[in-house]
């Protein structure tokens, strides 16, 4: 037994100095998700939501083939890259979840309580289609650059109003978005946080999302990263689909614009 | 009902390779749900994965394996157009199995 605790000991004090010189865990994070990346499970809800897509569903018992995101009637390919944006059927700014739901209203007949009751997903028992959905049309706009346009006065506005929010201090700890993702180096906990308000920091971050987190083994959309940054700083409830997360959602989007899409992403 | 596997298998030289996405849940045994009550073990078992009916791996496998497994490896022989089956079968006896064409 001591001989043994003395091999480990001597092999404790051989790793010692490799550990030290690994760098900081911020360079450890993206080696975990470098490692993550290749068989990302974001791929199992692609699947699964392609099939929803091309499936007749609803009480129209129609698919969602004449879904128009954007670029015409069924074009999915790289329509992510420029959500949201102005809808003059809806005459309303939509992102990509606020879209499907209209869709699944408008052309399947889905009730829309029925469309968005069940936005986040949690296990086997109570799978999200709208996550499903999301994932596989955002994995069609992967290499697609960033193409959010203002050019609608309703664009305009929604991104005014997103900025607006972005810097709104407000819940019980009077903080903003901002107040994290407004400057260099802040994080929570281990986790760096983007600087939203680089150019490179808001590409970086709004280019990753839909991503599989790992922690909570689920696939998650932007909206969710909205309505638990909310639940984050103590905001009200951020209602999905609202104008106050489309607003945002605007706001962040453009501001990636340029940047080549790159999800559904891997996160820890 | 379980969802399909995504399996994508590649040949260089005289080895292929599979990777192996499998979507399950993967529960331990171990976590309590929000009566208090523990949520039961299932999680697969086995993995039998076959290449021109011969089995070229066979896992068994417990609940440290991860939820929506991945599973990459290596098999010598195989060539373009052959099919590679996977099964797993999980601890309340569901059964899966994908077959997947080598590229």
């Amino acid at each position: 037994m001591m001989v043994l605790r003395a091999a480990l000991a001597l092999a404790a004090m051989a790793i010692a100095p490799a550990l030290f010189a690994q760098g900081s865990t911020a360079d450890e994070i993206a080696k975990y998700r470098a490692a993550l990346r290749d068989g990302n499970p974001a791929e199992l809800w692609e699947v699964r939501g392609e099939a929803l897509w091309k499936q007749k569903r609803g009480p129209k018992q129609v698919t969602l083939g004449g879904c128009d995101l954007g670029l015409g009637a069924g074009v999915v390919k790289g329509a992510y890259a420029q959500l949201p944006r102005y809808f003059a059927d809806a005459d309303r700014v939509m992102d990509l979840e606020t879209r499907l739901v209209w869709c699944m209203v408008q052309l399947q007949g889905y009730t829309e309580a029925d469309a968005k009751k069940n936005p986040f997903g949690s296990g086997n028992e109570k799978k999200s289609d709208l996550e499903a959905l999301t994932a596989y049309i955002t994995s069609e706009a992967r290499g697609a650059p960033m193409k959010v346009a203002l050019s609608h006065p309703k664009e305009v506005e929604a991104y005014r109003i997103g900025e607006k929010l972005f810097f709104f201090r407000g819940g019980t700890h009077d903080f903003a978005c901002a107040t994290c993702h407004g400057e260099d180096g802040k994080r929570i906990r281990l986790q760096d946080l983007p600087n939203l308000m680089t150019a490179e920091g808001a590409q970086k971050a709004y280019t990753s999302w839909p991503a599989y987190r790992v922690s909570q083994g689920e696939l998650r959309t932007f909206e969710w990263r909205l309505y638990d940054c909310f639940r984050q700083q103590r905001f009200p409830e951020l209602v999905f689909g609202s104008d106050a997360a489309i607003a945002l959602t605007m706001y962040l989007a453009r501001n990636a614009n340029g940047a080549p899409y790159d999800g559904p992403a891997i996160k820890r | 009902m379980s969802d399909p596997m995504k399996i994508r298998a590649s040949v260089v030289g005289d080895v292929t390779e599979v990777k192996v996405l499998m979507s399950h849940e993967m529960e331990t045994g171990q976590r309590k749900d929000a009566q208090g009550q523990t949520v039961p073990a299932w999680f697969i078992q086995n993995v039998v994965v076959s290449h021109n009916g011969k089995t070229v791996l066979a896992a068994q496998w417990g609940t440290a394996v991860s939820k929506n497994p991945f599973l990459s490896f290596k098999f010598k022989g195989g060539a373009k157009g052959d099919k590679v089956s996977i099964s797993w079968t999980d601890n309340r006896g569901d059964k899966r199995t994908d077959e997947a064409v080598i590229a």
